[in-house]
């Protein structure tokens, strides 16, 4: 048995671990709360930008010139991944999460026998794809210094996407990130951008045609190239909000560990000591009577 | 019924502005400035860099944008833009600062004939407010 002394030496370190994770549990809280502010407010302008997509595309008239980022390449062969990951480790299963999703899709791909080119954006993710997937990564995209998710980030990597995309680098395009549902839950999502997939639903289908200036085909290749910015943003607010909340229920879980080890330790503290003092007593007692 | 439609106004990070009660709205379209009044037909354009003018029962506001789409529906208008300034919150040194980084755009070889004009234009506005 471990001496008094160790134990109270692994009480201290367990206890002082624990403030660590609680004041980490915290600030993910606080942070949460932002995230998910801001992913809120980010709402409206996706959902609009959806909407005006969705008139335009069933308003065009000529499909075969349809814009490339709407229409694709007409080729299935190279596939682009863009795994969005946090910087930061300590949030439970949320990088991990992203990447086995990424990874069994890539193994799909493989298997139909499709060219892989991955962008992983976040440092984690580089981290744990570099080894098994080292020659595909294209590019690693860190924002670390940006203190939450803003849509200049995005634009960066959506401009870089369309340029790959523009100098015939790949044909289809798909993000991964994980959606927030609640703090518990968060899923790992596979979003597929270019080409769009434009989702037909029905309720307000062009009931009232739209004036055009200039016309459907050039508001589309402009607005587009947005588009797609405007789903990277939103997979980085979604991410965010998931990443904090991740952290914050595994430092939950990391506190309330914790806890139960300082009370397992604490009555093996005890005991040991009673132990002691048990053990001395008899010595004195058997002393006193054998004299 | 009054003569008044509603606005809103979206930049990706949140809801810019909004107004139920805007008598006209100027936009800098892509094609050259476009007036919206109520009942204006359903109508989607995008935007060149310029000024957004939103005259309202009391009040007259402006602001400047680069780049977005607007749409017009059911006199609902709605302006998605992924730059904005109101002009009342924009100071002289930031208007320098812009000219300038949009100057060195300019002067890259690579630029596209669009985007050298689209800049051409930002430049203007933004001397025309200094």
């Amino acid at each position: 048995m471990a001496s008094l002394d160790d134990l109270k030496k692994r009480i201290a370190s367990v206890k002082s671990t624990q403030k660590i994770t609680k004041a980490m549990k915290m600030v993910a809280a606080a942070k949460l709360r932002k995230a998910q502010e801001s992913a809120e407010k980010g709402r409206p302008y996706s959902e609009k930008m959806n909407n005006i997509i969705l008139n335009l595309s069933s308003g065009i008239s000529d499909k075969e010139n349809a814009p490339k980022l709407l229409s694709g390449t007409g080729n299935d062969k190279v596939h682009l991944c863009v795994v969005m990951t946090s910087d930061r480790g300590l949030c439970g299963g949320f990088n991990s999460n992203i990447i086995k999703k990424a990874k069994s899709y890539f193994a799909k791909l493989s298997e139909d026998g499709k060219e892989l080119k991955i962008i992983t954006v976040g440092s984690k993710g580089n981290d744990q794809l570099k080894r098994a997937y080292g020659d595909k990564i294209i590019a690693n995209i860190s924002f670390k210094e940006s203190k939450h998710a803003n849509y200049f980030d995005a634009d960066k990597v959506g401009k870089m996407v369309i340029e790959k995309f523009g100098a015939e680098e790949f044909d289809v395009c798909t993000i991964f990130y994980n959606q927030f549902k609640n703090v518990i839950t968060q899923i790992p999502q596979a979003q597929q951008i270019i080409p769009l997939n434009v989702e037909n639903s029905e309720e307000d289908k062009s009931e009232d045609s739209y004036e055009f200036e200039p016309d459907e085909d050039e508001i589309l290749s402009n607005l587009l190239p947005k588009n797609i910015s405007t789903q990277i943003f939103k997979a980085m607010l979604e991410n965010s909000a998931s990443e904090q909340g991740s952290r914050m229920s595994a430092m939950d879980n990391a506190t309330r560990n914790a806890g139960e080890m300082v009370d397992k330790l604490t009555i093996e503290y005890n005991r040991s000591r009673q132990a002691a003092i048990t053990k001395e007593l008899i010595e004195i007692i058997s002393g006193a009577e054998s004299l | 019924m009054g003569e008044e439609f509603k606005i809103e106004i979206v930049n990706p990070e949140r809801s810019f502005f909004s107004n139920e009660d805007v008598i006209e709205v100027v936009v800098p379209a892509f094609e050259g400035e476009m007036g919206i009044l109520k009942d204006h037909i359903s109508i989607i354009s995008f935007l060149k860099p310029g000024i957004i003018t939103i005259y309202s029962k009391s009040s007259e506001e402006k602001f400047f944008v680069e780049d977005g789409i607007v749409e017009f529906k059911n006199n609902n208008l709605s302006i998605l833009t992924s730059s904005i300034f109101n002009l009342k919150d924009i100071d002289k040194n930031k208007i320098l600062d812009l000219i300038k980084t949009t100057e060195e755009e300019i002067r890259q070889a690579e630029i596209s004939d669009q985007a050298k004009y689209l800049a051409d234009q930002k430049i203007e506005v933004l001397r025309s407010i200094n």
